[in-house]
Order: structure tokens, then sequence, then C-alpha cells
């Protein structure tokens, strides 16, 4: 085994406290007693359950799940077409284009996306509600997903694609039976990130949403903009969990696989020999 | 027919939603502010030919003439070159120490950098404004430790807004460094330290020019994302804190003067289009060296 030197423990501990302090004090302080976030004045899970019964965080909560489960998975759906045509649509016209429509959402400053759809939004008369953020969510994070499956889509062997076509397969079929099982880990972890980035997404949705529809990062930063308060740091404690748990059981369910996949391989080869 | 369907659903989806935006963005950036619903003329009711002829670059005019904007662009590269580099100082250890740390603690280091990422952004910057307002944490633990005698004043300074940037986008600046140290020959510093270099030689003549693409690509990933950031400097900045985002979100929101929010953004635009093929071509010439 390899020796770490002084430097480079010092600089991992260091470099991770940075990362990680910061939520974890948050995370501590959602269990403080006292209004004043930053005097400890002993445990309590009040602000849990004034956060319950908050029905505008609620209603909002609601709001920014439904639009992330719509927006994903429209995202996931058009992205991964985006990502088929890009990587094995030949040529077409119009083709440097579309591919600069896919990659310029990736480094727009948000302001500017959000501006821009609102006035599109305004420009052909359309009420400001869930439709529209849905409508802005899914442009955005569909080219998200489209670059995750067309980095698994490069690394395919198109003969299997191929195979399924000789022995008798339709084109969808072959895609349905063959293609699609194969890339199924990049498409599901598409949908994953276009979910996060939806339930994350502050600038986007205040340009989109009408006063019908607020999502909960906005409703967040209407509250923090007048500074620290316990129920906000309870409620990015239940975020921070799920999230945790998500990244954790994701992690480990891909090792599991990574190992049985192994042990298959190797198994194989033993029948073999 | 299915090939023409596979192409046409998402390039449609595209134009409606991202290309054509853009091209009203530009129309209103010419056209005048009007007391209307919307609030800007000519518009499309007046008859093309009229509205073309009523555009004009008033705005960008404008926008040369007040101070505050292009105090605000200048201000925005400033905070974005200054956080870029101080995030490349943080993230390259960090990087270099994973790359040296044992195979089997690589996955969980991988997971602990990446795991912030999926973490709500706009509470990982909340989380600062209360370790860094005047009777924050940090505040409290200097004072504890008598390094100073009254407290420091952060939150609502540039200096917030720089601990935020490096904060939120240490992880994009430590990944292509990683990847980049990780395939590194080791090899390649012993035989320089055979050669007769000192440890920070071979570290400064072979190791650095070596992850010089990691460095790259890590320092741009952060500089255009932050050029245009609107949440980190309106929590953690303060009325000092000048950045095009939070001048654009003001002028739509708060001014609803939408002519000059939208010459604002045609102008964040072109600054950042310089940027953004540099990225482009670099990551090409990486593909093509892998190849």
């Amino acid at each position: 085994m390899k020796r770490m030197s002084w430097f480079n423990v010092t600089s991992l501990t260091l470099g991770f406290a940075f990362l990680y302090l910061p939520m974890i004090i948050l995370v501590i302080y959602s269990f403080n007693a006292s209004k004043l976030v930053t005097v400890w004045a002993g445990f309590s899970t009040r602000w849990y359950g004034e956060l319950v019964q908050n029905d505008a965080f609620l209603d909002a909560a609601w709001v920014t799940i439904k639009v992330a489960v719509m927006s994903s998975t429209l995202a996931t759906v058009l992205g991964t077409m985006a990502a088929y045509v890009l990587v094995r649509g030949g040529r077409f016209l119009g083709r440097t284009l579309f591919s600069g429509m896919i990659y310029a959402p990736l480094v727009m400053p948000e302001v500017i996306t959000g501006l821009s759809l609102l006035l599109l939004f305004i420009g052909i008369g359309l009420d400001r509600g869930v439709l529209t953020i849905v409508l802005a969510h899914t442009t955005f994070s569909m080219c998200y997903v489209s670059v995750v499956v067309s980095s698994r889509l490069v690394t395919f062997d198109r003969s299997l694609e191929e195979a399924a076509l000789d022995l008798g397969c339709s084109g969808w079929d072959a895609f349905r039976l063959v293609t699609l099982p194969i890339i199924a880990p990049a498409v599901i972890s598409g949908w994953l990130l276009a979910f996060t980035l939806s339930l994350d997404d502050l600038v986007i949705a205040s340009f989109t949403s009408g006063p019908s529809a607020t999502t909960l990062p906005i409703k967040i930063f209407s509250a923090v903009r007048l500074g620290v308060s316990p129920e906000i740091n309870a409620l990015s404690t239940i975020m921070i969990a799920i999230v945790t748990v998500g990244v954790i059981t994701a992690s480990l369910v891909t090792k599991r696989n990574a190992v049985r996949a192994e042990a298959d391989t190797r198994a194989a080869e033993r029948a073999q020999a | 027919m299915r090939r023409f369907a596979l192409i046409a659903v998402p390039y449609v989806w595209l134009l409606a939603l991202f290309l054509v935006p853009f091209i009203i963005v530009f129309k209103i950036s010419l056209s005048d502010l009007a007391l209307a619903i919307p609030p800007y003329t000519p518009t499309m009711r007046d008859g093309i030919g009229d509205m073309f002829a009523a555009f004009d670059f008033e705005n960008f005019v404008f926008l040369t003439e007040d101070d505050l904007y292009w105090k605000a662009y200048l201000s925005s590269l400033r905070i974005a070159l200054i956080s870029t580099f101080m995030t490349l100082l943080v993230g390259y250890p960090i990087a270099y120490g994973m790359a040296k740390a044992p195979d089997e603690w690589r996955a969980t280091l991988m997971m602990l950098v990446i795991l912030p990422f999926w973490t709500s952004f706009l509470i990982r910057v909340y989380a600062w404004m209360g370790i860094l307002s005047n009777e924050g944490l940090l505040n409290q633990f200097l004072l504890w430790l008598g390094l100073i005698n009254e407290p420091l004043v952060i939150l609502n300074t540039n200096m917030a807004v720089y601990i935020g940037i490096i904060y939120t986008y240490l992880p994009f600046m430590i990944l292509p460094i990683y990847a980049a140290l990780d395939r590194l020959d080791e090899s390649l510093n012993e035989a320089a330290e055979d050669l007769g270099c000192s440890r920070m030689q071979a570290f400064w003549l072979v190791t650095i020019p070596l992850s010089k693409n990691g460095i790259i690509a890590g320092s741009f990933l952060v500089f255009i994302p932050a050029l245009g950031e609107f949440v980190i400097p309106s929590l953690l900045g303060g009325s000092g804190t000048l950045m095009i985002g939070k001048i654009l979100w003001e002028e739509f929101f708060n001014n609803r003067d939408w002519p000059v929010a939208s010459a604002v953004a045609v102008v964040l635009l072109l600054i950042l289009v310089i940027p953004i093929v540099l990225f482009q071509r670099n990551q090409q010439k990486q593909a093509e060296a892998e190849q």
C-alpha cells in the first residue's frame, strides 16, 4: 500500500472539511431551540414541527415535485432522441445548428435563459404557471440528458444493433430490445440529473413562473433574503438528507452490479476453461 | 419517415424554445421602453415594416453612457477571474491528494466530491450566510481564539462572494484536474528526480504541465458560470457588489425596463462567446490528442 505524505493528508482533510462543514453546521443548527440562529439554546425539533404546518412551503414543495417529475421525464425522452440523432443521425440539414443548440444551454447564464423564455411566453400570450416552468426546465435539462446519453452511445458497440436488424428486428425493436437496455444506466442518470436540476432551479423558475405557481427554491429565496431562519435550516436538512440517502443508495447499487457483473464474467471464464 | 420524426421533434423543440427566444431578446433590445403591456415599443402589431424602421441601438448607447453598466461588466469579469484563480488554488491540492490516495479510497473520495453537486445550490449558498455574518460562527470562533477583537465584516462584501463561488464551484475544478492527474505516469516524476530535480522542481516542471488540460478545463467550468452568477452576489454580496446577472435581474424585475434588460443580456452573451469558444477548442484539441 502506498503511504500518503502529510501534505496530501492535510490538503484532503482541509478540503473536505471546507466542503462539508458548512452543511454540517446548517444541519446542527436546524435542531436549535432558539430563534436566533447563531446562539445555541439546546436541542429541539420545534422548527420541523412548524415547517410541517406551514402550508405555503408544502404547496410550493408539491408544485416543485410536479414540475420536476414532468420536466425530467419529457427531457429524458427528448434528450435521448437528441443524443441518438447526434451520434447515429448521420448528416442532415442544419446539423451544426442542432448540435450548437444542444451545447449552448449548458453554458448559458441562467438569467439570460430565463429572460428569453419569459419574453417568448409573453410574446405568444401563454399564461405563466406550472406549464411554462415545465417547458423551460425541459428545454435546458434535455441538453444535459443528451450529453450524458450520447457519451454512452459513443462507446456502444454498433454491431450488436446490426445483429438484431439482421435477425429480423425492425429498427424500433432493435432500439427497444438491444440499444435501450444497454444505454439504460445513462438514461436513468440523465433523468436523475434532469430531476435535480429542476428541483434546484431558482433563476429560470423565477422568470417563468406566475403568481399561481411558486416553487420551493423561489419560496426559500424570498425567505432567505431577509436573513437566516431556523425553519429554512430544517427544510434544508430534510433536502440534504434525501440527497445523501439517494446518492449513497445509487452508488451502492452501481457497486453491487459491478461486483455481480465481474462474478458473472469469472464464472463464464471458468465454464469455458 | 421515422428518421425524420426522430430528428424533427427535438430540433423543433430547441428552435422554438431556445433559438426563437433569443431572437426575441435581440429584437426587444432594439426597441424603446413604453408604458404599456408588454412594456416596449414597437411590437409585432405595428406591422413588420414599421417595427424594423423603429429599431435603433439606443439601449446599447445607453449602456455605454451610464457608468453602472460597464462598471458592472468589469466588476463581474474581475470577480469571476479572481474567484476562478482562488478555486484553482483550493482545488488543485485536493485533486492532487485524491490522485495520490490509496486505490481503495478513491471511489469514496470521488463520491464525496460529487455529493455536494447534487445538493441544492441555493442551500449551499445559504449555509454561508449563518457562518459569515457579524454574529456568525466564523466571527465567534475567531473572537474565541483571540485572533480578532471585533467581528470582521464579511457578509455583504465581495469577500463573501469569492467564498461563495469557490465553495459552490469547487467540484467543477477538482474533477477535471483529478482526471488529468490520475492518468499521470508516476515514473516521469521519478525520472525527473533521478536526473537531479528536487521534489518541488519535479512538481513544477513535470506534474503541472502534464495536468495543464485539467487546469484549463476546470478554470473555464468555473469562470463561465461565475460571470453570469445571480444567486451568490444577491445573497452573500452587498449593495456594493456589482455583478451583471444581478443588474439584469433588477433591471427586469424592479425597474421593469425590458429593452435595457435585453440589451444587458445581449452584451453579456457577446462577452461570454470568447471564453466559450476557447473552451470548446481546448476540449476538441484534447479529444483529438486522445485518439
